[in-house]
């Protein structure tokens, strides 16, 4: 499919603010700014935005611990995304989430969880509203190759097809789980095969190609809006920081990650695409990358001038009435 | 007013809700019964008969039969909450809580605090506790203090059908995540139960029979149980008061403390183990602010720290009896300092 101009140029923002955010988060939680932890996804862009482009707001995502991308991907706004990292007022959550939690059902975004495996159920759910209240919608659930080994996975895979529900679950596969190998930790080295075993149409897309990426996803959706059932997309990716933020990645091969950012950079990749079909000049790009950082340095600022939660807060919103 | 069972009486606030409002689904294993086979679809209508004759009325939308796959229906049931739904859930045996704890611990009981408050979730797991069925150690226990002591999650218990209808209307139009506890040896418990609608708040305990001589808390089948034992006692000249929480989360802890102050003398009741318990919760609680009014050490009657033994005749010594709740009532009642 021919994307737009204006869709290349979203597209393009969309993982240029992932990845400038995420390369901030870095900088600012070593400098211990941000408290507990923070899981990066820089590397792995082109699958939250080659599927959530196709997405609105009254769509649902469920997402990992590895979250920021799929929350900005979504519509979450960058800045209160960042005073919720930072722990302030002025947070999605207001700061009672943090990293692994940020969520905007405003948006659709229905949690990063800091559980593996959390999300899959959750989105059988959400999938479900959109099928009794025959909303139209779709709900996607990204899980990491760590949640395709979990036994809620393959549940709510397995209850999508029996429900025949409006969903698509995206397996980004990034080599790791923590810090064991996806070839010794899945066993059968074949995420979209498992999917297929349940009984729903699974293809294998390489992450480093924000078009194949989206295509894909637009055809999972278009099968899932039009009553055809779930279906899986496995990710073919790579992330080019640890598990964690301060991961000292002792398990990765000495030039692994220089390797990665050179060859398998999805927006280097996608840089080079539009150049050379003359669809984006370099100009634009450029024009993108610099607002970006600046959206970056204000969120940054704003968050570290912001103050934290009041008190009274601690008590708050555990229940709605009790 | 008809007499109806607690059976029934939950069939009726399951039907009259559903045909109040279109958002509330029932899902779970065989709540229908029959799919993809050559016999009777709503075979089952649940495995005690809870929600038979819902698919008749309300079709395979909105009561959904699911595969033997617990973490999916828990976690459907949260996420279909979270989205615009109020569905209700049922976990066939609460001991099953243990394959998909996850999804009602740290996903739906959790999503309002740690979304800064933007989340509702309303949502009601039924499911089945208690023992005496010989239902042995995975099928027979009591887990609602396990529910209790998670924040975000309500736990009811009710006693009586009359309570159960008003109970569980009140669970599914809860905003929260509500875990509906039913004994499994009361469903054909009778009771006078009005045929409309209507609702018990969580929080108010139920005051079963008034006495100044010595306060009893008690749950579910312990009610009846300590009822027992009152009566007994009655002849003996001594006056039990009888609360019946009804709900566990939120409890009504001043109902409990006014009783005491009247009382000065506490036996609780309770089918569950008793460590980090029910009863040990409200044992703590009246040691804590009713302290000078206590003339005698609080006493629990509860299950030993063992799981529950199949052989009936085990089974029985497991279970508190109304002669072993007569008789901590009798001590704490001659207690003397």
């Amino acid at each position: 499919m021919q994307l737009s101009r204006e869709e290349l140029v979203r597209a393009y923002r969309g993982m240029v603010t992932i990845r400038r955010f995420e390369e901030r988060v870095q900088e600012e939680f070593s400098k211990g700014g941000i408290p507990g932890f923070v899981h990066l996804y820089a590397g792995e862009e082109a699958s939250a935005i080659g599927m959530c482009m196709h997405l609105g707001p009254k769509d649902y995502i469920a997402s990992t611990h590895r979250g920021h991308g799929h929350s900005i991907a979504k519509g979450c706004d960058v800045v209160g995304m960042m005073h919720e990292l930072f722990g302030r007022q002025g947070g999605l959550c207001g700061g009672k989430g943090g990293s692994m939690h940020i969520a905007d059902l405003d948006q659709g975004m229905l949690g990063a969880n800091g559980i593996v495996g959390g999300g899959p159920p959750l989105v059988v759910g959400a999938a479900l509203t959109a099928k009794t209240l025959g909303t139209g919608t779709v709900a996607v659930c990204f899980s990491g190759d760590g949640a395709s080994n979990q036994g809620t996975t393959f549940e709510a895979l397995n209850m999508a097809v029996v429900l025949k529900l409006p969903a698509v679950f995206v397996f980004e596969n990034n080599q790791y789980g923590e810090g064991t190998g996806v070839d010794y930790a899945v066993g059968s080295h074949d995420i979209a095969g498992r999917a297929r075993g349940f009984g729903m149409p699974a293809v294998k897309v390489n992450g480093d190609d924000f078009f194949e990426v989206h295509e894909a996803a637009r055809e999972a959706l278009e099968r899932a809006r039009s009553g055809g059932g779930p279906s899986a997309i496995e990710v073919d990716t790579c992330r080019f920081y640890g598990h964690h933020s301060g991961d000292a990645q002792l398990y990765r091969g000495k030039d692994e990650v220089r390797r990665l950012r050179e060859e398998r950079d999805c927006i280097k990749n996608f840089r080079r695409r539009v150049a050379e079909a003359a669809l984006l000049e370099t100009d634009a790009l450029d024009a993108v990358d610099a607002e970006i950082a600046d959206l970056i340095e204000r969120a940054v600022a704003s968050a570290r001038e912001a103050p934290v939660p009041p008190e009274s807060e601690l008590l708050t919103d555990v229940h709605v009435s009790y | 007013m008809p007499q109806k069972s607690i059976r029934q009486a939950l069939n009726e606030a399951l039907r009259q809700e559903m045909q109040r409002d279109p958002t509330v689904i029932v899902i779970g294993e065989d709540v229908a019964g029959g799919a993809a086979s050559e016999g009777q679809r709503d075979a089952y209508g649940g495995v005690l008969g809870v929600t038979k004759g819902l698919i008749g009325e309300f079709g395979e939308a909105r009561v959904i039969d699911t595969p033997i796959t617990e973490s999916a229906i828990m976690g459907a049931a949260a996420g279909a909450a979270v989205t615009g739904l109020r569905p209700v859930a049922e976990l066939m045996f609460s001991d099953f809580f243990g394959v998909c704890f996850d999804q009602i611990f740290n996903q739906a009981a959790k999503f309002r605090y740690m979304f800064g408050g933007k989340a509702k979730t309303p949502m009601v797991i039924r499911t089945m506790i208690g023992a005496g069925r010989s239902a042995a150690a995975q099928h027979s226990q009591s887990p609602y203090g396990i529910f209790t002591a998670v924040p975000g999650l309500k736990c009811v218990v009710p006693s009586n059908a009359y309570d159960a209808k008003g109970l569980l209307i009140q669970a599914i139009r809860d905003d929260d995540p509500v875990i509906f506890c039913e004994h499994k040896l009361m469903y054909d418990l009778r009771a006078e139960v009005p045929d409309e609608p209507y609702t018990i708040p969580f929080g108010e305990a139920n005051i079963v029979r008034d006495g100044d001589d010595v306060t009893v808390v008690a749950l579910a089948r312990m009610v009846h149980y300590a009822n027992e034992a009152a009566e007994v006692l009655e002849k003996e000249g001594i006056e039990v008061e009888l609360i019946d929480p009804r709900t566990t989360s939120p409890l009504d802890e001043d109902t409990i403390l006014e009783s005491v102050e009247r009382t000065g003398r506490l036996v609780i009741v309770d089918e569950a183990t008793p460590r980090c318990s029910f009863a040990t919760d409200v044992a703590a609680l009246v040691a804590d602010r009713a302290f000078d009014a206590l003339k005698a050490p609080i006493r629990r009657v509860t299950a030993p720290h063992t799981p529950v033994p199949f052989t009936p005749s085990l089974e029985k010594l497991y279970i508190p009896s109304p002669e072993k709740i007569a008789a901590a009532i009798r001590e704490v009642h001659g207690y003397a300092k």
